[in-house]
Parts: structure tokens; C-alpha cells; sequence
């Protein structure tokens, strides 16, 4: 059917076709357009009135010109005219270019909403089909306003031609998935759903790709569709394979309709029905025993339309996770595709497997072709089927295997691609933390992991083996064996330089009566290493080095002298500097006693998730993340004292809240008297260098800087008769005084005739600190000023009681999130004016959730995988809302960035759109968010999603920023 | 799916089709990266690709390469046979389809596939009823030629 010749083929675009073909360079192609445009442009524009056909030869030049990539800037309109013309191939040339180059161009789009009505109405079939193709095509919401309601009406109608039903179904589907606000099933429910019994196979396909969306987001409305579903599968599974006609697919029945209905399948749990479920096991064994005979066809096309409704069988299966006779039987016919020629089917087995690991049925059958996977491992010629092969690997792992696993994946390390190998590395971590038996084993895989993938290894990693080892004694000894063994390597990684130091530093002891490794010895393997160092590893070991004079007095002199040359103690950077000099100087003036205090060896660290674990998390998705990471040595000296989760809490500060916001007063400065635990805060600005756990001894106090416990500045002793009345309801104003400061955290949070209350805060991790600035506007004293902190529903806690006097005071607070939280604490101030009433009122204190943010930077392909981790209804809240303020966009990059959160540039495909990514700490987890907020710029609305894996902060948050924008 | 891209072993798109918004500037970054990604990857490897969040799809038909992007639940195979079967619709009406003939009837090709993919979702897989309705539309134009040779007349 050369059907290129047939009709009114255009001539004058074949031969422009060919000449842009011909055309030997890119200056050549170009010239030639533009002639063709300004020729065409020129025919637009002249007076004499273009007939229809020319009128579509020239918009057709100008889509193909598109297509090439060249901007089109006119021919909008001419197309627009071509809607209306009769002329059939008229008309679908210029739906075409409007499908191709949609433009939101307002005008236009009435005129394109005008001809699309009037094809819709026109009864004829083909136009019709052409108008509902255009809709499906742009999709706009301009289109959904217009059509949404009309379109569930020619779906259902009785008279609707199958040809048009099938393509409003479709038509009605992208409408939905643009604006599911504007597409309301209700009355058509039930309609739509029996569609799935309709006549025409093609009717049901198209229809089961809407009914499939629909339920996704209504289960219970469309739940009537299950049973229908499994009558119309179990009719296509057990037809021969002649009986569809043209809907056999080489001799496969209706293989598209039979994977859409075990798609549709998975968005309910198994059916309740017996009846039904009966029959529907059936079907998956049907399908399950199919696999197993002879194929009818050599042709790939057979095998993979047969195995595309096994694969979507095996997914239901495992879906429902209940049918223990079922997964067996899937993992069994995995493990035959693991050995199968096609590169694309053991692909498949490997991805499908992953998920059946997980499942306590088939967990053990997994396992069983643990060589078959190792294998893929190793001789697998495609990269992406080795990541498959290395997931699976660490989905089948458990306690029986994990040496064997371990050991693959760091051998497969050492040739693996640079693409995989970080996941890698963490995921070698985690499986050897998690199935250590013997703890020398885990040093030696840890070691072996920062020899052969150093650069790969993240902090999380070396962190993690040096807490094991901090908490586990039996282990130390072995482990500073081997670090040092490892040192001795001539090149080795800088994070086993680090790892080294950090652990001869602490036990080196251990091995120092064997004369190879004295303590000399030691120390000079380390010194070796250190001129090679960054900045940060050189603290580290300046660190290990003062650790050393305390462990062995004897390298006291070598090392005083290597702490006294010039490259260290003037060294240009301040750091390395001031430790130093520091070190020097407290290793010449303290006592011995002092100095065995002040190094002695770090306490055990409180048990936690693993930090590996929350890395892997947020590499492929953060679940309930919780876990410091174990840069404690960041935070100051007051926060971490009270954080209480080391050392004695300092003696006057109150025990914090059990639970939800503790906020609590600051300690006194009395608290320095007594034996307040501190940490030299010069290790700050380095994460994990061995905190010095000292006592504050007054001979050396100078050495200590930043004891930052801040008490609260009481002014005037508490009132001695505080007024007794309750403190008021907050005011009606409240919520909407709070909303000011979601994305900012200074300002006025109130204002009155009588009094100004400013606020200025900051936040770190989980803990805050907050000054209130209470400002007399009258020239009268307030007397008995009282404020009271409380958090609603939990513990009330006063803070310390202010009077005041004169112009301003100001007030601290400390604040730590202890969970996550949707309530504001109160803010009550009483006060009496000199012979005025007494003055009681209560405010929402601007401490929401979203300040105990940590942006968190990541990739495109990072964002995406985390976000459909994410994917539990409940972990998402969407909210559509009307602008209520500039859509500027700097104003709006502003107050995402002010939130709190990471605004992520290049992940959306739509550039209009924001994407932010932060991580709520709180003390007792970690939450990861995502957030996308999608502006319409001429609808003057916003849609805002939300993805935490907690949903109450998903709420929350969700709340919160509806009103900011 | 979310967009379907073919082209040619020089890296050059033949034919787009987005079932999602994106910008002009997306569109192209997108095809660019993901010609590079395609072309440089060998004849023997899997068919299947996770790229950014999506599954990538493809095949390679003599000098055209067929691409489909799809959401992390949709089906990888069948979604093969999805561009087979666009390619034997292209084959049975074009009468042994060649690059060339995609070139010079881009519109046609746009169209057949309107007929078997809407929105993304299969609609009609049908072949006969497919190429039934676009040898409907061709006739409508031929009624329209004659029709307008009697005019003339």
C-alpha cells in the first residue's frame, strides 16, 4: 500500500526535504531554512488570500523545519485556520502543528478550545477522533477547563462509535494526570468501571489504562473493577490462542490487555471473594504453567509478549505477598531466565528477584541461586546488568551467606565500574556491620574496603568502624594490629590515614609491647604519612599525636619537638595552628594527672542506627532516617551538653521534655562552677576528632575557649508575686503572626500600642536558640513582666520569670526538637502598666518544624529515586492553591531557600518548577523531605507535593507552605 | 510513557512524541543526553536501561533506532512490542518502511501512532484497525482530490 503517493502528496515539501538533505554543512541547512522561512513568512503575510492546500504545505514545511530543531516563532494562526477547514487532511495538519508546538499563547488557545468544540460536536467520527487526539496530545488545563466535563459523557453515551470511545478514554486519562481537580468521575463511576465488559478488545484496552489511573488515586470507588478484571483475564488466559483474531499477538492473546490487567490487579490487595480469588489463582498458574510449554513461535516477539504477562503475573504475585506455593513458583522460573541467553530477560529475573528476596516466602528459594548470581556478577559483558546482579546480591544476603556475598562484592570492587562503586562500597559496609559475627572479620572487611575503593569511601563509612571499635573491646587490640599493617603499605588511602590515627591514637597501646610496633614506631609510621595529608586529616592526627604523649610518655620529647617547628605551630592555616600551639602548650604545663584526664580514652558511643544504613537511605531514598551523623563535633560546646546524650547533664538544667519540643531555660553561669563536661570547641570545625573528655580544672582554664552555655539574662529577680491569672487563649491573629516566619527567622513577631516583641533565631541541626526582644513603646514602666513558655498538650515548663524595666530587654531561649511536632509552643507575656490593667497575652512562638532543616544537595537521579521511595499515599501531601503573593521568582527562590530546605536546580524536567530537599533533624530521628512546588503563572495558582518519610511531617509541612506563597 | 524518540545511528530524532509537559530546552537536553547515552552503548547489551528515574525501552531497526521512556511500573517487555508493533504498522502502510520514507512522511508517521498510542497508553493494538483507520483518513483525501478535480472541471 504505497500509500506515499496516494492523494494530494505535497510536492513542494518533498522537494524541500530533499534539499535540506542535500545541503553539505550545518550553514548550508540553515541558510536554506531561512529562505524557507522568509519565503513562507512572505506568503502569510501578502495580500492575496492563501487556498487551504497551500495554507497546510506551508504549515507543514514550518513543523518539519521545527522538528529539525529550529525555533518557530509564527504560522500559529494559519494553523488555527486549518482547524476549521473541511478539508479532512487540512484539518489534521493543523492539529498536528498544534499538537506538535502547543503554546500557551491565551488567544490562541480559545481559538484552538473553539474548532476542538466544534469537532466534538460534529458527530463525525474521524474529526471527533482528531479533536480528542489534539486534547490528548497538549493536554493543557485551558483544555481540561473546557472539556473535562464533556468528555465522560461521549465515553459512556451508547452511541459513541468504539473508535472515539477508545481515544476519550485516553483523551479523559491525560486530562486527569494535568489536572485531576477538573476531572470528576462520580456519576460515570460505575459506567466507566463496566467498560472493562465491553465487546471491543480495543475499547477495554484503552479504557483500562484510565480505569488503572482512577483507582490508583479512588481505590474504593473503583473497587467494583476487581472482579470484572479477573473475569476478562481469566477469559483471555484460557482462549486459544485464535480466538482474539487480531488482538493475538504472535499467538500470544491480547498480551497488552493482559498486562494491564494485572497491572490494575496491583493497586488492590487480593480479592476478598473466594470465588474470585479461586479463579484468579487460577489464572497466575495458568499463566506460571505457560511458561513452562514448548514455545509456538521461534520469533522474540512470542517469547517476549508471553513473558511480558509472565513478568507482570510474578509482580501481582509478589504484590500480594500470600500465596506462599505461587512466589516459589515465581522464584523457580527467575532462576531459569538467570541462565537464560536473552541478555534482556536475565535482566528482567535479576530486577524481579530483588523484590522476591524480600519476602519471607521466597526468601530462602532466592538464595538458592546465589552461584548463578555471583556468576552474573562477575561475566556479565552489560554494566547495567552487573548493578542488577550486585543488588540482588545484597537483597539475598542474611547471616548464611553474608562472608561469601561480602567477599564477591569486594572482590568484583576492585574491577567494578566508577559509576556503582560508591553504592558499592556502602552496601559492602553495611552487610559486613549488620552479619558480623566476629568483629575482626568486619575490621578486616572495612580495611580491605578503604584499601581497594579508598576515594569511594565516605565519611559515614570511616566513622562507622571507628564507633564499632570504640564500643567493642574485644576488638580494639585487632584492630589497631591491622590498621598499623595496613599503614605500612607504601601508598595508602588518606581515610586510612585517618582510621589509623584516630585508632593508634586510642589504642595504640594495645600493641605497643611488641618492639615493631612501639610507640616510636607508631609515631613515625603516622608522622610519615602526614605530610601527604589535606588539612582535615592533619588535624586529626594532630589530634592522635597529643593522644600519644599521654599513652606513652616516653614520645613526649620527639613529639613536642615535631609540635614546635615552624611548619606546625606557624603554619598558615589557623587550625593547625591553634592546635599546635594548644597541644604544646598543654603538654609542657599540665600535669601528668591533668593531661590523663583531659585525653582520657573516649567514652562508648550511645547505640544508633547505623550512619551507613541512613547514607544508603539517602542515596536510594531515605526511610525513617535516624541517625546523627556523627558530626557531634560541629555542634558547640552548650548544644551538645544539652543535648544530655553524653556526659552528666549540667547540674541546674532542667532534664529536657520527654517528648515533643523541649524548651528549657539555659543553665546558669553558675553551671561553669561546677563539673560542667565540655568539649574544646577549637575540634569544631572537623567532625570527629577525638573529643577531649576533660573535667574544667581552674589551672588550665585559658586553653578552653567557647564554653557557650548561654544563660538567659535575668534582669530583675523573678516578680516575687508573678500574677495569678491564666494565661489567655493565643490570639485570633496567632497563626497568622506565625506564618511570617515559616521562611525567615528574624523580625517583629507582634506590635501594639504598648509593646514590640522582635525575634531573632537561629538553628543548628536539632537545636535552636531564639532571642525575644520585648520593647516598651510607652514611656511608663511595666511592672510584674512576666513570660511563660509552654509547648501545647505536653509539659509546661516556665522560663525564667522577666521583669521589666526601661527601653528593651532581651530573652533566650534554647530550643531542641525532640520529635517531630505541628503545634507551636505558646508564648504568654503578663505584664501590668504602672496603674493599667494587668496586660495578658499569648502568642504562637515561630518555631516550626521546617527550622530543624539540613539542606541536603543531591543529584537528579538521587532526587528521583528518593521520591519514589517516597510513594505511600500517606508520606505524600498535595495541596493546590491560588497565589497569594508576587509569583516573582526571586521572591520565590528566596523563601524556598529560607525554609530551609536545598533548592535543587536541573532535577525538574519542567524549569518552572522548584524542587527542594532537606533532612528534619530532630533528636531522636532524622526525616527526609522532598518537595516540588509547581507554579501556573496565568492560572495564579500553585500546586504544592510533599514527600517525608514521616506523613505527619508531610501534613504539616504541607500546611505551612500553602500560606507562604 | 512518558516520550517516545526515534532516530537515526547519526544521533539524528526523526520523531518526538512527549506524553508529559516539558519546555523546548528539556526536550532537547533530554534527547540529546539520551541519543549519547544509546548510541555509545553495544549491539549485544539489554534492551532496558535506568536512566535519571525512567526505564529507558529501545531497539535498534536497521538504521532507526526506537526509544521509549516508561515509568518505574510499567512493563519492559511488553513496551518492546510496543515499538515492534509501531514498526510493522510503519512497514504495512508504508510498504517496507526505510528511514527515507519516515523522513519525507513524518506527518503520516505522526499520525499512525496517534492511532495506536494516545497519551502515552496503548489504544488500539490492533494492526488491521489501525492501518483501517488511517486508510480511512487517506480516502477521505482522495474523495476530497476528486471532489476538487470536478470543480475544476
Amino acid at each position: 500500500m504505497p500509500a506515499v503517493s496516494k492523494g494530494d502528496g505535497m510536492r513542494g515539501l518533498a522537494v524541500f526535504i530533499s534539499d535540506i538533505r542535500n545541503c553539505k554543512s550545518k550553514e548550508a541547512e540553515i541558510k536554506r531554512i531561512n529562505k524557507e522561512l522568509a519565503n513562507i513568512r512572505s506568503k502569510f503575510k501578502g495580500d492575496k488570500a492563501l487556498d487551504g492546500y497551500s495554507k497546510k504545505k506551508y504549515v507543514c514545511k514550518l513543523l518539519f523545519i521545527f522538528l529539525l530543531g529550529h525555533d518557530i516563532d509564527f504560522g500559529h494562526m494559519e494553523a488555527v485556520n486549518l482547524l476549521s477547514s473541511n478539508k479532512y487532511t487540512e484539518k489534521q495538519i493543523g492539529y498536528l502543528f498544534i499538537s506538535v508546538l502547543v503554546n500557551s499563547n491565551s488567544e490562541l488557545i480559545r481559538l484552538i478550545n473553539n474548532a476542538i468544540k466544534n469537532d466534538l460536536s460534529s458527530r463525525n467520527p474521524t474529526f471527533m477522533c482528531l479533536a480528542l487526539h489534539c486534547i490528548a496530545n497538549v493536554g493543557s488545563r485551558e483544555m481540561a477547563e473546557a472539556f473535562a466535563s464533556e468528555i465522560p459523557r461521549i465515553l459512556v453515551a451508547g452511541d459513541t462509535m468504539d473508535s472515539v470511545k477508545q481515544s476519550a478514554a485516553l483523551c479523559l486519562l491525560r486530562l486527569y494526570k494535568t489536572s485531576p481537580d477538573l476531572v470528576l468521575m462520580g456519576e460515570w463511576t460505575s459506567r466507566v468501571v463496566h467498560l472493562l465488559n465491553d465487546q471491543h478488545m480495543g475499547v477495554v484496552t484503552a479504557a483500562i489504562s484510565l480505569i488503572t489511573c482512577l483507582s490508583q488515586k479512588n481505590p474504593d470507588e473503583f473497587k467494583t473493577c476487581v472482579s470484572l478484571a479477573v473475569s476478562r483475564l481469566s477469559r483471555i488466559v484460557s482462549s486459544a490462542s485464535t480466538d482474539l483474531q487480531d488482538y493475538t499477538y504472535y499467538f500470544v492473546p491480547a498480551p497488552w490487555l493482559s498486562c494491564k490487567l494485572l497491572r490494575l490487579l496491583q493497586c488492590y490487595p487480593p480479592p476478598e471473594d473466594g470465588a474470585v480469588k479461586g479463579r484468579l489463582v487460577e489464572c497466575l498458574e495458568t499463566i506460571l504453567n505457560k511458561a513452562q510449554e514448548p514455545p509456538k513461535s521461534k520469533k522474540v516477539q512470542h517469547s517476549n509478549a508471553k513473558n511480558a504477562i509472565l513478568f507482570e503475573a510474578i509482580s501481582l504475585i509478589i504484590h500480594y505477598d500470600s500465596e506462599p506455593n505461587l512466589l516459589v513458583r515465581a522464584c523457580n522460573q527467575l532462576g531459569q531466565f538467570l541462565q537464560h541467553r536473552e541478555t534482556n530477560l536475565r535482566y528482567l529475573a535479576l530486577e524481579s528477584m530483588c523484590t522476591l528476596a524480600s519476602s519471607e516466602f521466597s526468601h530462602e528459594a532466592v538464595k538458592t541461586h546465589i552461584e548463578t548470581v555471583i556468576n552474573a556478577l562477575k561475566t556479565e559483558r552489560d554494566v547495567s546488568v552487573r548493578q542488577r546482579a550486585a543488588d540482588l546480591l545484597y537483597a539475598m544476603c542474611d547471616r548464611s551467606n553474608a562472608k561469601q556475598i561480602v567477599a564477591e562484592m569486594l572482590s568484583y570492587l576492585e574491577t567494578a565500574d566508577y559509576s556503582i562503586r560508591e553504592e558499592m562500597v556502602l552496601k559492602v559496609a553495611i552487610l559486613a556491620e549488620k552479619y558480623a559475627v566476629d568483629y575482626s572479620w568486619y575490621v578486616d572487611t572495612i580495611l580491605n574496603l578503604i584499601r581497594i575503593a579508598g576515594d569511594y569511601v565516605s565519611e559515614e563509612v570511616w566513622y562507622r568502624v571507628i564507633q564499632i571499635v570504640i564500643n567493642r573491646d574485644d576488638v580494639q587490640g585487632y584492630a589497631a594490629k591491622t590498621v598499623f599493617e595496613a599503614l605500612q603499605a607504601p601508598a595508602c588511602h588518606e581515610n586510612m590515614v585517618k582510621v589509623g590515627g584516630y585508632i593508634l591514637g586510642e589504642f595504640g597501646n594495645l600493641i605497643a609491647g611488641d618492639p615493631r610496633s612501639s610507640p616510636l614506631v607508631q609515631f613515625n609510621l603516622l608522622h610519615s604519612k602526614f605530610h601527604l595529608c589535606s588539612v582535615p586529616t592533619r588535624a586529626l592526627l594532630l589530634s592522635a599525636y597529643i593522644k600519644f604523649i599521654n599513652l606513652f610518655p616516653e614520645t613526649k620529647a620527639t613529639i613536642q619537638e615535631v609540635l614546635r617547628c615552624d611548619s606546625q605551630i606557624r603554619n598558615s592555616d589557623v587550625e593547625l595552628q591553634q592546635r599546635a600551639v594548644e597541644y604544646l602548650k598543654l603538654s609542657s604545663i599540665a600535669s601528668t594527672d591533668v593531661l590523663a584526664t583531659v585525653l582520657e580514652e573516649m567514652p562508648p558511643f550511645p547505640e544508633r542506627e547505623s550512619s551507613i544504613l541512613a547514607k544508603l537511605k539517602k542515596k536510594k531514598g531515605p526511610g525513617a532516617v535516624s541517625v546523627t551523623e556523627l558530626d557531634d563535633g560541629k555542634r558547640e560546646a552548650g548544644e551538645l551538653n544539652g543535648g544530655g546524650d553524653r556526659g552528666p547533664d549540667t547540674a541546674s538544667t532542667p532534664s529536657p521534655s520527654a517528648d515533643l519540643l523541649g524548651i528549657r531555660s539555659a543553665a546558669p553561669v553558675g553551671a561553669a562552677q561546677t563539673n560542667a563536661v565540655a568539649v574544646i570547641s577549637h575540634f569544631h570545625s572537623y567532625p570527629f576528632i577525638p573529643y577531649l573528655s576533660c573535667c574544667l580544672s581552674a589551672s588550665i582554664p585559658a586553653l578552653f575557649c567557647g564554653l557557650s552555655l548561654h544563660p538567659c539574662p535575668v534582669l530583675w529577680p523573678p516578680s516575687s508575686a508573678p500574677p495569678s491569672e491564666d494565661p489567655a487563649p493565643p490570639l485570633s491573629e496567632a497563626d497568622e503572626l506565625l506564618n511570617k516566619f515559616v521562611c525567615k527567622n528574624n523580625g517583629v513577631l507582634f506590635e501594639n500600642q504598648l509593646l514590640q516583641i522582635g525575634i531573632k533565631s537561629e538553628y543548628r541541626q536539632n537545636l535552636g536558640r531564639m532571642y525575644l526582644f520585648y520593647g516598651n513603646k510607652t514611656s511608663v514602666q511595666f511592672a510584674s513582666f512576666t513570660t511563660t513558655v509552654s509547648c501545647p498538650g505536653e509539659l509546661h515548663k516556665p522560663v525564667e520569670p522577666l521583669v521589666e524595666g526601661g527601653a528593651q530587654i532581651q530573652q533566650v531561649l534554647n530550643i531542641e526538637c525532640i520529635t517531630d511536632f505541628s503545634d507551636a509552643p505558646l508564648l504568654n507575656i503578663k505584664f501590668s502598666r504602672y496603674g493599667g490593667a494587668l496586660q495578658n497575652l499569648t502568642l504562637k512562638l515561630p518555631v516550626t518544624i521546617n527550622k530543624f532543616f539540613q539542606p541536603t544537595e543531591m543529584s537528579s537521579s538521587d532526587f528521583f529515586q528518593r521520591w519514589k521511595q517516597l510513594s505511600q499515599p500517606q508520606q505524600e501531601a498535595q495541596k493546590i492553591f491560588k497565589a497569594n503573593h508576587s509569583m516573582d521568582t526571586e521572591v520565590l527562590k528566596a523563601k524556598l531557600l529560607g525554609l530551609g530546605t536545598a533548592l535543587l536546580d536541573n532535577i525538574d524536567p519542567n524549569p518552572e518548577n522548584y524542587v527542594c530537599a532537606g533532612v528534619i533533624q530532630t533528636k531522636s530521628q532524622q526525616i527526609g523531605c522532598l518537595l516540588r512546588l509547581e507554579p501556573n503563572a496565568q492560572a495564579q495558582m500553585y500546586r504544592l507535593t510533599l514527600r517525608c518519610s514521616k506523613d505527619t511531617v508531610s501534613k504539616r509541612l504541607c500546611e505551612l507552605l500553602a500560606q507562604q506563597f | 510513557m512518558q516520550f517516545m524518540l526515534l532516530f537515526s545511528r547519526q544521533g539524528k530524532l526523526r520523531l518526538q512524541k512527549w506524553y508529559v509537559p516539558l519546555s523546548d530546552k528539556e526536550r532537547k537536553k533530554i534527547s540529546r543526553d539520551l541519543v549519547q547515552t544509546i548510541l555509545a552503548r553495544k549491539p549485544k547489551m539489554c534492551s532496558f536501561l535506568e536512566w535519571r528515574d525512567l526505564k529507558i525501552v529501545y531497539k535498534r531497526y536497521a538504521s532507526l533506532y526506537f526509544c521509549c521512556a516508561v515509568e518505574d511500573q510499567d512493563n519492559e517487555l511488553i513496551t518492546l512490542e510496543i515499538i515492534h508493533r509501531y514498526v510493522e504498522l510503519l512497514d504495512k502502510y508504508f510498504g517496507s518502511v526505510c528511514e527515507l520514507d519516515i523522513i519525507f512522511n513524518f506527518e503520516k508517521a505522526y499520525f499512525i501512532l496517534d492511532e495506536f498510542l494516545l497519551g502515552g497508553e496503548a489504544q488500539e493494538t490492533s494492526k488491521k484497525n489501525v492501518l483501517k483507520a488511517i486508510e480511512q483518513a487517506d480516502l477521505l483525501q482522495e474523495v476530497h482530490s476528486v471532489l476538487l478535480q470536478f470543480s475544476a472541471l
